[in-house]
């Protein structure tokens, strides 16, 4: 990459296209930063939600417990859960758009 | 005497109707515009983003969300509340898993996408062969639910409704393919998500002027006033407390016109057109499965309420079908193509996320208020019916009529909408892959048009009346629990096909085949075993009504596995195709072929 960056004849998006070393390097890069984020995403979300069944489990006196006068598995399942789903998935998407922007910066650098 | 009406002939009918008319009437504008293959089958890639969005949520909302939901929730309580949101989170994994790839692949149906990611036609027949019995394993209970749906409306047989859903979604499939359904399926997002909002306001007013009763301290379900119910089919009652009501019919093989008594535990036979009145207070006989729970036990997650066992195993299982299925059925799949790029992709996909939010809000409502207002329905086992019965209860006169209309309408744009995505998917594939290859041979040109076109109009003939034959023969298993098992059978093959093609070089053709197999026979086998025998009791019935908790992990196991013994095999440009797969659009390279 070092090398790359030194002597800037010609844009990394060639390397990648001619399936060089170097442009192997660029290539698993980028999947490995957008799988990382994706499994970031995924992970944060599924540990936090996917823990709400285990915790009532766990935690037997949860169950019945209210906030607002509604229970509270009724208000986290059947309200809050998707304003945070809908806020998980935008983030992932400009976090995915940064990610490839990034990207195209650097190998059509000159 | 008729069972007691909960939606007005009249003005039921002219809804489902319209709905039907307006249907085919908006579809053929799409008409005059797809005149070519890819304009039938993707629209052209020429879908703007919002349209797009409400389109794959119209086409996404079933039955099974406009309906089962609701049934469930009255049956089984807040567990229940993880399929609107498993269904919502399926869209979240889509999103970051497969999305913008997917699209960039430029495949037009999933097998399209396992072969050029695997160059091997024996994947692609696999895949095929999944993708049709998937799609119609999702198409049985729209058909199902449509017949429900119409039967509550008007009293006609319910096969009258499939087959009407089932005319209905041919024509208008024939008349313009995906061009006119994504139009369609637009137009459905907001006439379902109006349907099921807008009635909850006069509902919620209506129970609050009655006192706001609590339904989750109430006790065992108990009929608030006297009413009357004919069975629709035979079904075997149990008492969760000594109950005395009114019989005209058939108990027990006896025929019985007056009261009768049930001891606490007793339960009963009733035959197919016994008609029962539930004096005012009598604590309401369950139909079996579902068993009777106190307004503690159904407010409160993991108590197993409404008789399922292993609840904690249940909901993960569910949480995991539901999650990772979504990406794996085939209806949900064609859409991404109709995006122009992979950024649209992903945007249109975080929009749909919105959409689907918002109207899960409301199912859960009607299941609620069902527990207060239409407990009978445990006693029926028809409780996929209480959004459409809610309405006349809590609404007297006009207002009413006009609220349970507008929510058949939306119950019919469920089934037409998701029946017509499942239809066109299911016969694209029958067309290209099935109707028209040599089975031992690749795959011949696909660009002779003409013939093409022929030929997906006769395989969405074959796609509508295989299942309809199905939903026409088999007993009724509940809407979101037959949907649930479609899920299952989605998560446990595509879901590890499309992941593991998308994110890792290593993935061989050998692999793909044997976890297809692997957690698609293990998947379908559990499914055939709950659909024809079961449900069964104990850990048997819970690994089997819920199976994604084990087929999904032994159908990623066996293709990781086999992949990495047959790793000599691995594709030659699967170099390339990853490049297709992930970089950018702005990016100048050569995506290979298109």
């Amino acid at each position: 990459m070092g090398a790359a960056r030194t002597t800037p004849r010609r844009p990394v998006s060639r390397d990648i296209d001619e399936q060089t070393d170097i442009g192997e390097v660029y290539m698993r890069s980028l999947v490995r930063n957008q799988l990382r984020l994706s499994v970031a995403v995924l992970g944060a979300f599924v540990l936090s939600w996917c823990s709400i069944p285990l915790l009532f489990a766990i935690v037997p006196g949860l169950r019945g417990s209210r906030v607002l006068g509604l229970p509270l598995s009724w208000l986290l399942l059947g309200v809050i859960v998707y304003p945070v789903i809908t806020a998980v998935a935008w983030w992932y998407v400009k976090a995915a758009e940064r990610t490839e922007q990034d990207f195209s910066d650097l190998v059509e650098r000159r | 005497m008729s069972p007691e009406a909960v939606v007005n002939p009249t003005t039921g009918t002219v809804a489902v109707l319209l709905v039907s008319v307006a249907t085919i009437a908006i579809g053929s504008i799409g008409l005059r515009l797809s005149r070519t293959t890819s304009d039938f089958y993707v629209a052209s890639r020429a879908v703007s983003a919002p349209w797009n969005a409400s389109a794959i949520g119209g086409e996404y909302l079933s039955a099974a969300s406009f309906l089962g939901v609701a049934g469930l929730v009255l049956a089984g309580g807040v567990d229940m509340l993880w399929f609107p949101v498993g269904y919502t989170a399926g869209y979240l994994v889509l999103l970051v898993l497969v999305a913008a790839p997917l699209r960039r692949s430029g495949a037009y149906t999933l097998p399209d996408f396992a072969q050029s990611r695997l160059v091997s036609w024996e994947v692609r027949l696999v895949s095929s062969v999944l993708v049709v019995g998937i799609g119609w394993l999702y198409l049985l209970p729209q058909l199902q639910g449509a017949g429900l749906a119409l039967r509550t409306v008007t009293g006609l047989s319910p096969a009258v409704g499939a087959v009407l859903v089932a005319v209905v979604v041919v024509v208008n499939v024939l008349a313009g393919g995906m061009r006119s359904i994504t139009f369609v399926q637009a137009f459905q997002y907001w006439l379902k998500a109006t349907a099921i909002a807008l009635p909850v306001v006069f509902l919620l007013v209506a129970w609050s002027s009655d006192g706001g009763p609590d339904p989750s301290a109430h006790g065992l379900p108990t009929a608030r006033t006297a009413v009357t119910t004919e069975l629709t089919h035979p079904v075997t009652v149990r008492a969760p407390a000594p109950a005395t009501f009114d019989v005209r019919g058939v108990v027990d093989g006896a025929a019985v016109d007056g009261p009768i008594t049930l001891e606490k535990g007793e339960s009963v036979q009733l035959a197919e057109g016994t008609v029962v009145h539930l004096p005012a207070g009598t604590v309401v006989p369950h139909a079996a499965p579902v068993s009777a729970s106190v307004g503690e036990e159904w407010s409160a997650p993991l108590s197993g309420a409404g008789g399922r066992a292993h609840p904690l195993y249940a909901t993960y299982s569910l949480i995991l079908a539901l999650f990772f299925g979504t990406m794996g059925l085939p209806h949900v799949l064609v859409r991404f193509y109709t995006n122009p790029d992979g950024r649209a992709a992903r945007r249109t996909t975080a929009v749909v996320i919105g959409l689907l939010g918002i109207f899960y809000l409301f199912p859960p409502i009607y299941g609620a208020l069902g527990r207060i207002y239409a407990p009978d329905l445990l006693l029926t086992g028809r409780t996929d019916t209480v959004v459409l019965a809610l309405p006349s209860r809590l609404v007297p006169g006009p207002l009413g009529d006009l609220l349970s209309s507008l929510l058949v309408a939306g119950a019919f744009a469920a089934f037409l909408s998701t029946a017509s995505g499942l239809v066109v998917s299911v016969a694209g594939v029958l067309s290209q892959d099935l109707m028209r290859r040599h089975w031992l041979g690749p795959p011949p040109a696909r660009r002779d048009q003409g013939r093409s076109v022929h030929t997906f109009r006769i395989a969405t003939v074959v796609a509508v009346v295989v299942p309809l034959m199905l939903s026409l023969l088999t007993t009724r298993v509940g809407l979101a629990d037959t949907v649930g098992l479609a899920f299952a059978l989605a998560a446990s093959t595509f879901c590890p096909l499309l992941v593991l093609g998308i994110w890792w070089r290593g993935l061989t053709a050998a692999g793909a085949i044997a976890g297809l197999l692997a957690g698609g026979i293990s998947a379908s086998a559990a499914v055939t075993a709950t659909m024809l025998a079961g449900p069964f009791g104990g850990w048997t019935g819970a690994l089997l009504a819920q199976p994604a908790a084990w087929t999904v992990p032994l159908a990623v196991l066996t293709m990781v596995c086999v992949s990495l013994l047959t790793r000599a095999r691995v594709p030659a440009q699967t170099g390339r195709l990853m490049i297709r797969l992930h970089t950018p659009e702005g990016v100048e390279v050569d995506r290979g072929r298109t």
